[in-house]
């Protein structure tokens, strides 16, 4: 466990350090995922959220909870092998958390396709989380394709930010 | 749920009463049908001037019928009739609200001079009578009035709530007869109705008339559902929900009202389909995120694999023999529709249109294949078997995901609006002609449109 971790987090300072471009990120951090499952909101007002928890991983995310993918594809690019990295530490300090990945499309796609590639998606990022050491079993996946729309725009600026997967802790 | 209908001819009853001579729904042979079938296909039906008016009665009395009485039945039957050919441009149909009501006697012997004289070229009238356990009789009768001769009719018996279906038999009757096509009215279509905001909709199970009447909501919208298909024999529907939070195929049994997985498994399931006799199903699984088509009997059993490709297969469309399909996959790097026989051998791309192509669906009539291309819009295409012959029926922002009238020579799809996200169900005809949308309660799309009911 311990060798596990440590390589985890110097896959993660790793892929910090030769992040710094990207060509894809939103021009503003997308609000909080409404899709959400977890039942564990952390604490109340200004307190700083469970460890752990939800609220927790969000917070300490910052936006890295979300990946973001080009039109019709889903490879993890440098951008998203840093998220995903980050992920992957919160997960290695909280081996009981098991997750659940949205994958979502754009609404510039047919809808069964869209369920499909939502899927690829999803599992895209669910073999780097795997590549990095966590355990596939604690990973979960679900397609929204289209139907769960983020930015709610008909322009590249809101596709952009829709063709995402998303994790969210599960308990 | 279906009553039975029972053809008149086939009980040898009722309309004997008025006609002394003997019934056959066949016309005589003198008629004059069109000639020119290519020519008639091409603007779905001619400028026959058509006549609608409010059918006779032998008697106003109450009937258990939405519509009242047998005066106003008669009417609202003329007037179904009347939606349903001016709807789908077929025709130049005048309807009951600005026609004399012909007397019960002049439903066989109609007043031709009269009829010529207000400029009318087909007469489309009938009779609606109150049986005595509460069925209602329609008979339908068609006139070409120059010629001053019967072509076609018939006449039906049905439960008080199933008179609209024997107004589309009269529609399809008239439709067919000066069409040479078809009949299509008395179908059904399931679709998902949409209501709410664009990051927040709930989409639930309906179905409806293929004019729009009779519609029911089938699932709550606690869970969204999609890309519903009726089976052959409109006793179940086939559909996509989400199970514990996953996609599943669920199949709803309109005769029981209940509902139940479809098979059970760990993988994401998509995109059903029925084979045109009702005896398999296809559906589209994932696995590791790799999408493939399987094929399995809708009784129950083992399932087939399809396809193999590593990149998404999805959907498929029997042909109507049952011996080929269509699908989409994005093994080419795009989507694109390709073709293989039902066991799943010589898988063969065959749209070569630049772009995407999505969502193909086999013409009942099995000589066009209706997709979604992709270039820019989102466009309602056809092409044939063999992928030639492109040719755009819509032009919209985005219009996706055909379905076909069972006569193979109207389609309906779904449209959604840029910026709002709404949606709705339109439907063309196979020229690219007479586009409309249907009138639903609130938004809705995914429409699959159910063979011609018995």
């Amino acid at each position: 466990m311990k060798t596990r971790s440590a390589l985890i987090l110097a896959l993660a300072a790793g892929s910090l350090a030769l992040s710094a471009c990207s060509k894809k990120a939103p021009a503003s951090l997308p609000p909080d995922p409404g899709g959400a499952v977890s039942t564990d909101t952390g604490g109340t007002g200004s307190q700083a959220p469970l460890p752990g928890s939800q609220a927790d991983f969000v917070a300490q995310m910052m936006g890295q909870d979300t990946i973001y993918f080009d039109t019709d594809r889903y490879n993890i690019d440098g951008q998203d092998q840093q998220a995903l990295a980050a992920q992957a530490v919160w997960l290695a300090k909280y081996p009981a958390k098991r997750i659940t990945i949205e994958g979502h499309c754009d609404e510039r796609g047919t809808r069964e396709y869209n369920l499909a590639l939502g899927e690829r998606r999803a599992n895209a990022a669910k073999n780097y989380l795997v590549s990095l050491g966590i355990d596939p079993s604690r990973i979960g996946t679900v397609s929204h394709g289209k139907e769960k729309p983020l930015a709610l725009g008909s322009n590249e600026e809101s596709w952009s930010k829709n063709r995402r997967a998303v994790t969210v802790t599960v308990d | 749920m279906l009553a039975k209908m029972k053809l008149l001819f086939g009980a040898g009853i009722a309309l004997t009463v008025w006609s002394p001579t003997v019934m056959a729904q066949v016309p005589t042979a003198s008629d004059s049908p069109p000639e020119n079938v290519e020519e008639v296909v091409g603007t779905l039906g001619n400028d026959a001037k058509i006549a609608i008016p409010a059918f006779a009665t032998n008697a106003d009395v109450p009937t258990q019928t939405s519509a009242g009485g047998t005066a106003a039945l008669g009417f609202s039957v003329a007037s179904v009739i009347y939606s349903d050919l001016r709807n789908n441009g077929l025709f130049k149909p005048t309807g009951p609200g600005s026609l004399p009501k012909p007397a019960l006697g002049q439903v066989q012997a109609p007043d031709y001079g009269t009829w010529q004289g207000r400029g009318t070229d087909m007469l489309l009238q009938g009779y609606v009578r109150a049986e005595a356990g509460g069925n209602v009789t329609v008979g339908c009768y068609l006139y070409d009035v120059s010629l001053g001769q019967q072509l076609a009719k018939a006449g039906w018996t049905v439960a008080p709530g199933e008179w609209r279906r024997a107004a589309h038999k009269c529609a399809d009757m008239a439709y067919s007869r000066l069409s040479g096509e078809n009949p299509f009215f008395d179908s059904r279509i399931a679709y998902i109705a949409e209501t709410g905001p664009k990051d927040r909709r709930m989409k639930r199970l309906a179905v409806m008339d293929s004019d729009g009447a009779n519609h029911r909501y089938l699932t709550t919208g606690q869970t969204t559902a999609l890309t519903p298909r009726y089976s052959p024999d409109y006793s179940k529907i086939l559909y996509m929900s989400y199970f514990n939070g996953q996609p599943r195929i669920y199949i709803y049994d309109l005769g029981t009202n209940s509902q139940r997985l479809l098979l059970q498994s760990k993988n994401p399931l998509f995109a059903p389909r029925w084979s045109p006799d009702g005896k398999w199903v296809l559906y589209s699984m994932a696995i590791a995120g790799n999408t493939d088509i399987y094929k399995m009997p809708s009784a129950g059993g083992s399932a087939a694999k399809l396809t193999d490709s590593p990149g998404i297969d999805i959907g498929g469309s029997f042909s109507p023999d049952g011996s080929r399909i269509v699908f989409e996959s994005d093994r080419s790097a795009s989507q694109q529709v390709y073709v293989m026989n039902a066991d799943g051998s010589g898988q063969k791309r065959i749209s070569f249109f630049g772009g995407r192509s999505a969502t193909p669906e086999w013409s009942p009539r099995g000589d066009q294949i209706a997709f979604t291309h992709i270039a820019g819009n989102f466009r309602i295409a056809v092409m044939d078997p063999g992928g030639g012959s492109l040719r755009y029926l819509t032009d919209a922002w985005q219009d996706e995901a055909p379905t076909w009238a069972p006569n193979g020579r109207v389609l309906q799809f779904f449209r959604t609006t840029r910026g709002s996200g709404k949606t709705g169900v339109w439907q063309v005809d196979i020229t690219g002609k007479n586009e409309r949308k249907l009138e639903t309660p609130g938004d809705g799309s995914d429409p699959a449109w159910g063979p011609l009911r018995p």
